[in-house]
């Protein structure tokens, strides 16, 4: 009964947050305006040939992936803050965690959204395949990793008047081997290395993921009390 | 109903509440007054479980915090001075989302009766964000009664209304004492308390100096016990 409402409640989350973006398209735009331009940018001020283009890809398409994605992480929070939802949710007698698990699936929703325009365009702006199967699983295990901490910091950094600047400040430095990983792993599949080459990076974005999940789950109740 | 014995609460250096007590019994409707800064909302929050007590006691229906906080929310109602609605989502929406986080059966019949009561059938299908400050706060109050509480905690309910929306809040007001709930309402508004508590108690620098039920007050005496009370040195 007890797992059933905890499902319920997290379901009925992502419902909310999928509703109330699908009517006011803030997140989403914001996060896909912010990412086209970098790709543009970057496709214009770096002229390079294809063996270079082999090299900085993947380095552009997280840096893009991760700066798009913060910028959905704060809106998602402060949408809570401003008109004390965010309370409104604390009241309720559910399990935390579920409204924590319910945020971060829409999160991931909104993130994996923006990747799946982001690479197309990107693949043919700088001529280069991104649909590869490794590719779009090191892309998966990066956006899961990457949301579950963002959201967790987001929670953290939404009680702060400076939650803007707060957020990426805590962000980056823990997301760095996940980032690295992600990176090299990403670099690795679009130059064609076979499996044992990268597969080093995707087994440390996974524990990264699970370790997080996990730590998530235990911190989040303390995090959103004063 | 309700009972806080030696509550404190500390920001950093700076104590907000100071070993502070106070009983709330079953279908009773206190006012707690006070200035600003005297710790109304810090004490609302904290009966609400949404800030941890630095020290002592808080228990609400015999369940305490924050250990049993989880049984405290179930029967726990609250309304402050934001709506804590989404405005991009209609009237039903909010209730029916609100609903599924306090796993209430048959929901639908119990939007239906909530939206009645705040007199808000008709704009049922509208978003939030369209409605009247007024319109909103009473839409709050159906959100916060939606799982039927026990209990009710309003902070500054009628912040940001007109006299016309104040009256229709009152009356929404009420009808959710009448209905045996025990109520906890912080405000500034002297007059439009007196007519709906039954006690007041004020609160000045972290502690409750003065309490007085509204049948030893006499007619048109609650700014006078206010004044008084403030200007006596609390323990």
């Amino acid at each position: 009964m007890r797992v059933k409402h905890f499902l319920r409640a997290l379901l009925a989350v992502t419902w909310k947050d999928l509703a109330v973006e699908w009517r006011s398209r803030e997140v989403i735009s914001a996060m896909l305006v912010f990412s086209l331009l970098v790709i543009f940018i970057f496709n214009f001020a770096l002229e390079l040939d294809a063996q270079a283009r082999a090299s900085v890809t993947s380095g552009v398409l997280w840096v893009t992936l991760v700066f798009a994605g913060t910028l959905g992480l704060n809106r998602s929070m402060a949408t809570e803050k401003d008109r004390g939802c965010l309370d409104g949710l604390l009241l309720a007698p559910v399990d935390r965690t579920a409204i924590f698990f319910g945020k971060v699936l829409s999160n991931l929703a909104f993130m994996l959204l923006v990747a799946v325009i982001v690479l197309p365009v990107y693949s043919l702006l700088y001529n280069t395949n991104l649909f590869i199967g490794g590719l779009l699983l090191v892309v998966l295990l990066g956006s899961v990793g990457y949301v579950v901490v963002g959201t967790l910091l987001a929670a953290m950094a939404v009680q702060a008047r400076t939650r803007d600047i707060l957020l990426p400040i805590l962000l980056f430095p823990v997301i760095l081997p996940l980032l690295v990983s992600a990176v090299r792993a990403s670099s690795s599949i679009l130059q064609g290395l076979p499996f044992d080459e990268y597969s080093a990076h995707l087994n440390l974005m996974l524990v990264y993921d699970v370790v997080f999940t996990a730590v998530s789950f235990m911190v989040f109740d303390a995090v959103v009390e004063e | 109903m309700i009972e806080v014995h030696r509550l404190v609460k500390r920001f950093g250096h700076k104590t907000v509440l100071r070993n502070l007590d106070l009983q709330v019994a079953q279908g009773e409707f206190v006012a707690l007054l006070g200035p600003n800064g005297a710790g109304k909302t810090t004490l609302l929050r904290i009966m609400a479980s949404l800030s941890r007590p630095t020290l002592g006691n808080v228990s609400i229906g015999g369940y305490s915090l924050p250990d049993q906080a989880a049984s405290v929310r179930q029967r726990l109602g609250v309304v402050s001075h934001l709506p804590l609605l989404y405005g991009d989502l209609s009237a039903e929406e909010n209730l029916r989302f609100y609903g599924r986080l306090y796993d209430i059966p048959a929901i639908e019949q119990r939007v239906n009766v909530v939206l009645e009561m705040v007199g808000l059938t008709g704009r049922r299908k509208d978003l939030v964000r369209t409605f009247s400050r007024g319109m909103q706060q009473r839409l709050a109050i159906g959100r916060a009664v939606l799982h039927d509480p026990q209990v009710m905690l309003l902070d500054e309910p009628h912040t940001g209304l007109d006299q016309d929306a104040c009256e229709m809040l009152d009356t929404v007001l009420k009808q959710v004492a009448v209905e045996g709930r025990t109520v906890v309402m912080t405000s500034h508004d002297l007059a439009r308390v007196a007519a709906l508590a039954g006690r007041f108690d004020v609160l000045s620098r972290g502690v409750i100096c003065a309490s007085v039920r509204s049948s030893e007050l006499p007619r048109d005496g609650l700014l006078a016990f206010y004044r008084k009370a403030l200007e006596q040195p609390c323990a």
